[in-house]
C-alpha cells in the first residue's frame, strides 16, 4: 500500500532508476501493476532479460510456469529454479504466449514434448481420478464412519447385558458362595 | 578393533531383543514376576549395547577410520567435528543406529519409569517392543551393516555431502527419530492392550505421555526440516509437498489424531477402537517415512530400491508389522466395547470429529504421495503431483478442521448445545470477522482468501485464549477468583492454549507469505542498488573467502529504509573441492516479524553478479506457531496427572525371608 503510492508519487517526481533512465508515468504505474502481481504469485527465479515486457502476458506466463516442474531440480516449479532447463521452459513458454497461444494451449504444448511429468497440477484423466475424487471419497467414508459410530453406540450398551448367568457361570457362583458359607 | 566391538555389541543386542520378544510370549500363561523383572532387564541391556555400538561408530567418524566403509563414503579428515559426529547419522547405516539407540532408549524407559503400570501391559508392550527392536536389528545386520569393513583403507573419505554440514540439518533426524519411535511405543501399547483384550481408560492414561512426546519431538523435528530448508536452498522456499518431507508430515497428522484420540479414551471410555487403529497406522506411516525415503522409491518415481535388498526387507517390515497388528485388531474388535454414550454434540463428537478430519487429511497427503508411484508401475504414464494438487484437496480438509478447533474445547463432555458454545465465543468470532475486513480493506478488496485466512488465525488465537478465559469465569466472578482459578487449572489445559494458539500463528505465517511475499532479481556490479517492497538493497562489495573445507566467494550488501540502515547482509557462493559440489549460503535478516532474504547467485563474467532479494512477511511465525505448538505439548507433558498413576495390584510376590532348618 505504501510502496503503491511511493512507486506513483516516484513516477510523478520523475524519480531516477538504478540504471540511468528516468521515471515516467508510465513506468510508474507499471511498478504499481508489478506490486499488485506480486499479491497474485509470489517468488521467482525468473531473469529480468527474461521478462515479457506486456506485463498482462508476463502475468500469465508466472502463473502458468506456477504449475510446471523443474524435471531435472527435486522439487521445484520452474519459476522457482535457476536450472537450465527451467530457464529454457521459462523462454519457451513466454514464446508461445507472445505468438498467441492460450493458457491451454501453451500447457498442451510443453506436455506434448516433455510429458504428464511436467505438470505439478497432475492432469484430471481416468487414471487420476481416483487421485483429484479420492480425498473427497476418503471424507465422506469417514463421516460414513463417524455418523454410524455415533448412532450404534447409544444404542449398544443395552444389548450387551446379559440376561442370566451361563450354566457354568452359576456353578462358579455356587462354589464360592459354598466356599464362602463353610468358612 | 573398535568397529569389532561395535558389532559383537549389535549382534548381542540382535539376541536379546529376540529373548526380549520371544520369552513373555511363551510364558503368558504364568504369571511369573521373574518374567517382569527379565524383560525389564532385556529392555536395559539391550539399550546399553546399542548405546556402545553407537558410541562405537562415532569413536571410527571422529577419528576419520577410513578402515570403515560408511566412514570412508561420508567423512573426510577436514570436514569440522561437528560434521564428523552428526555425520555418523547422515548416512543410511548410520543413521539406523541412531533409530536403534532411540528405539531402546524408550524401552528402557518403560521399563525404569513404568513401574507402576501394570505388570502384563509393562510385559507385553515390551515384548512387543522387543520385536520391533529384532526387526530393525535383523535389517542393520543383515543389510545395513556400519561396521562393514574395507581391505583397502583409502588415505581420505569421500567426505559429507555439503547441504548436510550445517547445524540444523545434524539435529534434524534426532527429532525426528524421537518421534517416530516415540510413536513406536505408542504402536506397542496398543497390540499389548490388544493381546491383552483390555483398552481402558487406565491404558489410555499410561499411552497418552509417550503419544504427546512423540508428537512433541516430531513437531520440533519437522519445522528444523522446514527452517533448514529455507536457509539452505537458496530460494526461501520452506515447504514443497516432497515426497521425503510428506514422510514426516503423514506420522504427524495421524499422531495428533491419536493423541486426541487417546484423550477421548481416557476421559470418557469411548473411541478405544478407533485409537487403537491410529496407533497402529501412526507407526506404520512412521515406519513409511523413515524407510521407503532411504529406499529410493520416493526420492525418483523412475526407480526402485536402491538396494533391492534393503527395499525388499523394509517391506515385509512394514508387512508384518502392520498387517500382524491389523489381523490381532480384526480378532479382538468385538472385545473392544463401546463406551459411555455421548450425544451428536458434545467433545467427544468434536473430537470424532478430529479424527475423521485428521485421518482424511492425511490420507490425502498419501494418496498425492504414492498415486506417482501407483501410476508408474500399473501404467506407462508418469505424473507427478505438486503443490497445486494438495491446495486444492488439502487446504479445503483443514478449514473445517481449523474452525472446529475452537468450538470443540468449548463443549462440555456427553451432551452440548451448539448454539450455547458459540454464543460463549463471540468475541473471537467478532475479532477475527474484524481483523479480516481491515485486511479486505488494506488490500483494495482483492485479497480475499488472505482475508478469509488471516481471520481464521484470529480466531484460532483468540479462541483459544477464550477457552482459558472461560473456565477462568472471565468477567462473571472478581478478578482474584479468576486468578485462583487459573491457578489450580491443570498444566494440560494450558497446553491446549498454547498448541492451539500456536496453530493459529502458523496460520497467520502461512496466510501473509503466501498472500505478500515480493522478490526481484537483477544482475548487479558491486556499488549498485535495488528496491523492493519499501527496502534499498545495496551491493557493497564482493571477495573470495576460504572456509574450513570450502572456497567461497561472498558478496556483502547494506539494506536501508528510507535511508535508515536496517541491516548488513553477506551471501557466500561456496565450493567444495572434495565432493565437488556447490552450495550457497544466503543472507537473511529477521526480526521476528519479516524476513529479508538476499542470495548471490552466478556472475556473468563482465564484473556483474546475478542477486535475489526477498521479502518475507511472516514468514518467523509459520515456525515460531509450529514452535509454540510442540511447547504446548511439553507443558501438557509437565502435567503431574500423567505422572502419578493408580496403583496396580503386582505379581510380584514379596520374597520369602529365609528360615534357617531347625
Amino acid at each position: 500500500m505504501a510502496l503503491c503510492f511511493r512507486a506513483f508519487t516516484g513516477a510523478v517526481a520523475g524519480e531516477t532508476l538504478t540504471n540511468g533512465h528516468r521515471m515516467s508515468a508510465w513506468h510508474g504505474l507499471t511498478m504499481v501493476l508489478a506490486v499488485l502481481m506480486a499479491f497474485v504469485t509470489s517468488a521467482a527465479a525468473v531473469t529480468p532479460d527474461e521478462s515479457l515486457p506486456d506485463l498482462k502476458l508476463e502475468l500469465r506466463a508466472r502463473a502458468i510456469s506456477h504449475d510446471l516442474r523443474c524435471v531435472v531440480c527435486q522439487n521445484q516449479s520452474i519459476d522457482d529454479s535457476n536450472a537450465p532447463l527451467a530457464h529454457d521452459l521459462r523462454v519457451l513458454l513466454r514464446e508461445r504466449l507472445t505468438a498467441g497461444d492460450t493458457d491451454q494451449q501453451v500447457i498442451d504444448y510443453i506436455v506434448a514434448r516433455y510429458g504428464n511429468f511436467v505438470l505439478l497440477n497432475p492432469p484430471l484423466h481416468m487414471n487420476t481420478l481416483f487421485l483429484w475424487f479420492g480425498p473427497a471419497l476418503l471424507l465422506l467414508i469417514a463421516a460414513f464412519g463417524f455418523g454410524r459410530y455415533l448412532r450404534l453406540q447409544s444404542i449398544a450398551p443395552k444389548s450387551e447385558i446379559p440376561a442370566s448367568l451361563t450354566p457354568s457361570e452359576q456353578a462358579r457362583l455356587d462354589a464360592l458362595l459354598n466356599e464362602r458359607s463353610s468358612t | 578393533m573398535v568397529p569389532e566391538v561395535g558389532y559383537f555389541a549389535l549382534l548381542l543386542a540382535l539376541l536379546i531383543s529376540f529373548a526380549q520378544a520371544v520369552v513373555p510370549f511363551a510364558m503368558m500363561r504364568r504369571r511369573d514376576s521373574s518374567v517382569a523383572a527379565f524383560v525389564d532387564q532385556a529392555a536395559l541391556s539391550q539399550f546399553l549395547f546399542v548405546v556402545v555400538a553407537f558410541a562405537c561408530l562415532t569413536y571410527a567418524f571422529v577419528t576419520s577410520d577410513f578402515s570403515v566403509e560408511v566412514v570412508a563414503a561420508n567423512s573426510h579428515t577436514t570436514k569440522p567435528l561437528l560434521y564428523k559426529i552428526s555425520g555418523v547419522w547422515g548416512n543410511h547405516e548410520g543413521s539406523m543406529i541412531l533409530w536403534v539407540l532411540i528405539l531402546t532408549l524408550f524401552g528402557a524407559a518403560v521399563a525404569v519409569f513404568g513401574r507402576n503400570l501394570p505388570d502384563t501391559l509393562r510385559i507385553n508392550t515390551l515384548a512387543v517392543h522387543g520385536l520391533v527392536g529384532f526387526g530393525f536389528l535383523a535389517f542393520i545386520v543383515l543389510t545395513s551393516n556400519p561396521f562393514a569393513r574395507l581391505a583397502q583403507a583409502p588415505d581420505d573419505g569421500n567426505g559429507l555431502n555439503p547441504i548436510l554440514q550445517d547445524p540444523g540439518l545434524a539435529i534434524h533426524p534426532p527429532f525426528l527419530y524421537l518421534g517416530y519411535v516415540g510413536f513406536s511405543m505408542a504402536f506397542s501399547f496398543a497390540v499389548a492392550a490388544l493381546i491383552d483384550g483390555k483398552v481402558d481408560a487406565c491404558w489410555a492414561r499410561w499411552v497418552r505421555p509417550w503419544v504427546l512426546a512423540a508428537w512433541c519431538f516430531l513437531t520440533v523435528g519437522i519445522t528444523l526440516g522446514s527452517a533448514w530448508a529455507y536457509y539452505t536452498l537458496g530460494w526461501g522456499g520452506w515447504w514443497f509437498w516432497d515426497p521425503v518431507e510428506n514422510a514426516s508430515f503423514m506420522p504427524w497428522l495421524s499422531g495428533t489424531a491419536l493423541l486426541h484420540s487417546a484423550l477421548v479414551v481416557e476421559r470418557r471410555n469411548a473411541l478405544t477402537s478407533w485409537t487403537i487403529l491410529l496407533a497402529i497406522l501412526t507407526f506404520s506411516l512412521s515406519l513409511i517415512g523413515t524407510f521407503l525415503v532411504r529406499s529410493g522409491v520416493l526420492t525418483s518415481v523412475h526407480s526402485f530400491a536402491q538396494d533391492p535388498a534393503r527395499g525388499v526387507f523394509i517391506l515385509g517390515l512394514i508387512l508384518f508389522a502392520t498387517g500382524g497388528a491389523l489381523t490381532l485388531y480384526a480378532i479382538r474388535v468385538p472385545n473392544l466395547k463401546y463406551g459411555s454414550p455421548f450425544a451428536a454434540v458434545s467433545r467427544e463428537s468434536g473430537l470424532m470429529l478430529n479424527n475423521v478430519l485428521l485421518s482424511a487429511a492425511t490420507g490425502t497427503v498419501f494418496l498425492g504421495t504414492f498415486y506417482p508411484l501407483i501410476i508408474d508401475m500399473i501404467g506407462d504414464d508418469k505424473i507427478s503431483v505438486g503443490p497445486p494438487f494438495y491446495n486444492k484437496t488439502f487446504v479445503p480438509i483443514m478449514v473445517p478442521l481449523v474452525l472446529a478447533m475452537v468450538i470443540g474445547p468449548m463443549l462440555k463432555w456427553k451432551r452440548d448445545n451448539l448454539h450455547s458454545a458459540l454464543a460463549r465465543l463471540k468475541y473471537p468470532a467478532g475479532l477475527s470477522v474484524l481483523v479480516g475486513l481491515v485486511v479486505l480493506i488494506l488490500t483494495f478488496g482483492r485479497g480475499v482468501f488472505a482475508a478469509a485466512f488471516m481471520a481464521i488465525a484470529v480466531w484460532l488465537v483468540v479462541g483459544s485464549v477464550a477457552v482459558l478465559a472461560h473456565r477462568m469465569r472471565f468477567g462473571a466472578v472478581p478478578f482474584t477468583t479468576s486468578l485462583r482459578l487459573a491457578g489450580t487449572t491443570p498444566r494440560a489445559f494450558y497446553g491446549l492454549v498454547i498448541a492451539h494458539a500456536g496453530m493459529g500463528i502458523t496460520v497467520a505465517g502461512i496466510t501473509g507469505m503466501t498472500a505478500w511475499a515480493t522478490e526481484k532479481i537483477d544482475m548487479m556490479r558491486p556499488g549498485q542498488s535495488l528496491q523492493l517492497s519499501g527496502y534499498d538493497l545495496r551491493f557493497r562489495s564482493v571477495g573470495n573467502v576460504p572456509g574450513p573445507n570450502y572456497e567461497a566467494e561472498r558478496a556483502n550488501f547494506d539494506v536501508s529504509r528510507n535511508g535508515h540502515n536496517v541491516a548488513q547482509l553477506s551471501s557466500e557462493r561456496r565450493f567444495y573441492p572434495v565432493r565437488q559440489q556447490q552450495t550457497t549460503a544466503a543472507g537473511i535478516r529477521t526480526n521476528l516479524l519479516t524476513n529479508l532474504y538476499v542470495v548471490l547467485g552466478d556472475p556473468d563474467g563482465k564484473g556483474s553478479w546475478a542477486v535475489r532479494f526477498y521479502y518475507h512477511p511472516f514468514m518467523p511465525w509459520v515456525w515460531m506457531g509450529a514452535l509454540l505448538m510442540a511447547l504446548g505439548g511439553f507443558v501438557s507433558l509437565s502435567d503431574r496427572r500423567l505422572r502419578i498413576g493408580a496403583a496396580q495390584r503386582s505379581y510380584r510376590t514379596p520374597h520369602p525371608v529365609a528360615v534357617p532348618a531347625e
